[in-house]
């Protein structure tokens, strides 16, 4: 029977933790763009847009180098903003959250803007003519109507979150207890001998993880349906 | 109510230019579909802005490019119902009707829900959700959320478009109904003229994004009959009582008879005005079961056939007669004539 070291442990559990915050820091601000792209009309659309989606078609590895440059002690953000607020966050879990925050991103914000699509706009100005502010509006009608794009936009990051390699490596390292994920530790496992058992044992956990977070999507969904029939 | 709007629009290629002041509480806006006619109401309701001019409301400015005022919608107290009901999906019809309702200042709420819910018959579907409502019932709740809102104007943007033909009479009668109980003024957009002359006293035409003239609903009516199948006459009348084959209606001191269609006896019917016969003598034997005299109060153009307007008793009339006819018989002002109408050219409407 293959016993799970300590770090196999802590491993698993900051990939869950790195996911869940991932997807929780994410959705604010992908509900916002989602919103804007889909209601509102203004200069820049495109360019949103495309840089919304730019890490769905760059390499992670290349994502993560770049926020490496932004976040590092040279880079700008770095060197202006967290510096002097002592922050640090490169090598930390904290820069595996962003990266994965990022990397999923444009899938959250697609998942959001495909059920926002559907709603009608004039249910927001129904519910602005009966006496609703912009703000009312947004939660009792568009965030209720779009919850099932919510939902699966953070199905969707919390599992891209899992499997996280090429930017997290990059951004946080391969400390272990520290910054190591599932990923990076089935990739230290298989790179050293005699490994390949512990590599599978974490692939079954991948997989267990995957699994469950489906089922969990659907028997919300399904759930959903029937409450609204 | 007065409003006011002196306003102007561009949506890409389209112009939008208003000029009116109605202060009726019965507005119709009449026009071609993209005419302009929602484009209009959107800038009342504040859901667009203009490019300039100025909007008001029973003297309150709502919007006034000079001075930069823009009252957001949710702070001008205008009620809007939609073409499509527009109901919250995701709420319950109790829910859907207070909407409005709870945003409504205290002091505003003058109107009870319990009695639009029972002017409106809704009060076995408030647990439902709105999804499984027939489409009556969906504009029915969306009448009372809209009223619910404690309004101080309605605007109704084609609101009985989306709604099947044998219902539509059923649904204008709860529109006027709560709009007359709860005493809201209100603006009624349609491309259907009979809708226009049921709803509105007073209507503003709306062509090629020109909403300037305001005319009455009868003299649209009059006017609009060259294109269409001629003038309809249009006949509120109560209290039948069967009278062999057909009903009894009083009309004014005089009683119209009507074929029985086997449906409830209605009360509005449509008499197209070439359906009325007009003669010079009485005739003595006739097929048409109504034959009563007329004084000739008015004739008018209509294209290639002459309106005729008759002074029957206490009502009136139009009949629509050739141009050579109404020269054969000497139809003028103050004429005598008599008129046959058939039981079977009243068409009810619910």
């Amino acid at each position: 029977m293959l016993e799970f070291s300590p770090s196999d442990y802590s491993a698993i559990l900051l990939s869950v933790r790195v996911a869940v915050s991932a997807t929780l820091v994410s959705l604010p601000p992908a509900f916002a763009v989602a919103y804007a792209m889909t209601f509102k009309r203004f200069r820049g659309m495109l360019a949103l847009d495309v840089l919304v989606n730019l890490p769905l078609t760059l390499p992670p590895v290349v994502i993560g180098y770049i926020l490496l440059m932004l976040l590092g002690q040279n880079g700008w953000l770095g060197k202006w903003v967290l510096q002097p607020l002592g922050i640090q966050l490169i090598f930390t879990w904290k820069a595996a959250v962003i990266a994965t925050a990022v990397v999923g991103f444009p899938l959250m914000v697609r998942a959001i803007r495909t059920s926002m699509e559907m709603i009608d706009r004039n249910l927001v100005y129904a519910a602005r003519t009966l006496g609703a502010g912009w703000f009312d509006s947004i939660f009792t009608v568009i965030v209720p109507l779009s919850v099932r794009g919510l939902i699966a936009g953070s199905i969707l990051m919390f599992a891209r979150g899992l499997g996280e390699f090429g930017a997290t490596i990059i951004v946080a390292g391969n400390i272990p207890g520290v910054t190591r994920t599932i990923p990076l530790a089935i990739y230290d496992y298989v790179s050293s001998p005699k490994g390949d058992a512990m590599a599978m044992a974490l692939c079954l956990i991948s997989v267990i993880l995957s699994v469950a977070v489906l089922i969990v999507h659907e028997w919300i969904s399904r759930r959903m349906t029937s409450r609204r029939a | 109510m007065e409003l006011h709007v002196s306003a102007r629009k561009q949506l890409g290629t389209f112009r939008l230019e208003a000029d009116f002041t109605v202060d009726g509480s019965r507005t119709g806006v009449f026009g071609p579909s993209g005419s302009g006619k929602s484009t209009l109401l959107n800038l009342v309701a504040g859901l667009g802005v203009p490019d300039s001019g100025r909007i008001s409301l029973g003297g309150e400015t709502l919007f006034d490019s000079r001075s930069g005022v823009h009252v957001a919608p949710e702070h001008r107290r205008i009620g809007m119902i939609f073409q499509h009901a527009q109901l919250f999906p995701h709420l319950s019809v109790h829910s859907n009707l207070y909407y409005g309702y709870k945003r409504c200042h205290p002091a505003h709420r003058k109107i009870r829900p319990d009695a639009v819910i029972d002017v409106l018959q809704i009060g076995h579907l408030l647990k439902r959700g709105v999804a499984n409502l027939s489409g009556g019932e969906k504009q029915r709740v969306a009448i009372g959320r809209a009223i619910l809102s404690n309004p101080r104007l309605l605007l109704m943007d084609e609101p009985l478009s989306a709604i099947d033909a044998s219902l539509k009479f059923q649904i204008i009668a709860y529109l006027k109904d709560t709009c007359a109980v709860f005493n809201i003024p209100y603006v009624f957009i349609s491309h259907t003229l009979l809708e226009m002359r049921v709803m509105a006293d007073r209507v503003l035409t709306v062509e090629d994004g020109c909403a300037c003239r305001l005319v009455t609903a009868e003299d649209l009516a009059r006017g609009a009959t060259k294109d269409a199948g001629g003038y309809i006459n249009l006949l509120r009348l109560a209290s039948p009582a069967r009278a062999g084959d057909v009903h009894a209606y009083q009309w004014g001191d005089r009683h119209l008879f009507i074929a029985d269609t086997g449906e409830p006896p209605s009360t509005l019917f449509e008499l197209p005005a070439r359906d009325v016969i007009l003669f010079k003598k009485h005739p003595e034997v006739i097929s048409a079961r109504n034959v009563f005299s007329a004084t000739v109060v008015k004739t008018f153009d209509m294209g290639v056939r002459q309106g005729v307007e008759l002074q029957c008793g206490s009502e009136r009339l139009i009949a629509e007669v050739t141009k050579k006819a109404a020269r054969q018989m000497e139809i003028r002002e103050g004429a005598e004539v008599h008129a046959a109408i058939k039981a079977l050219s009243f068409r009810p409407l619910g």
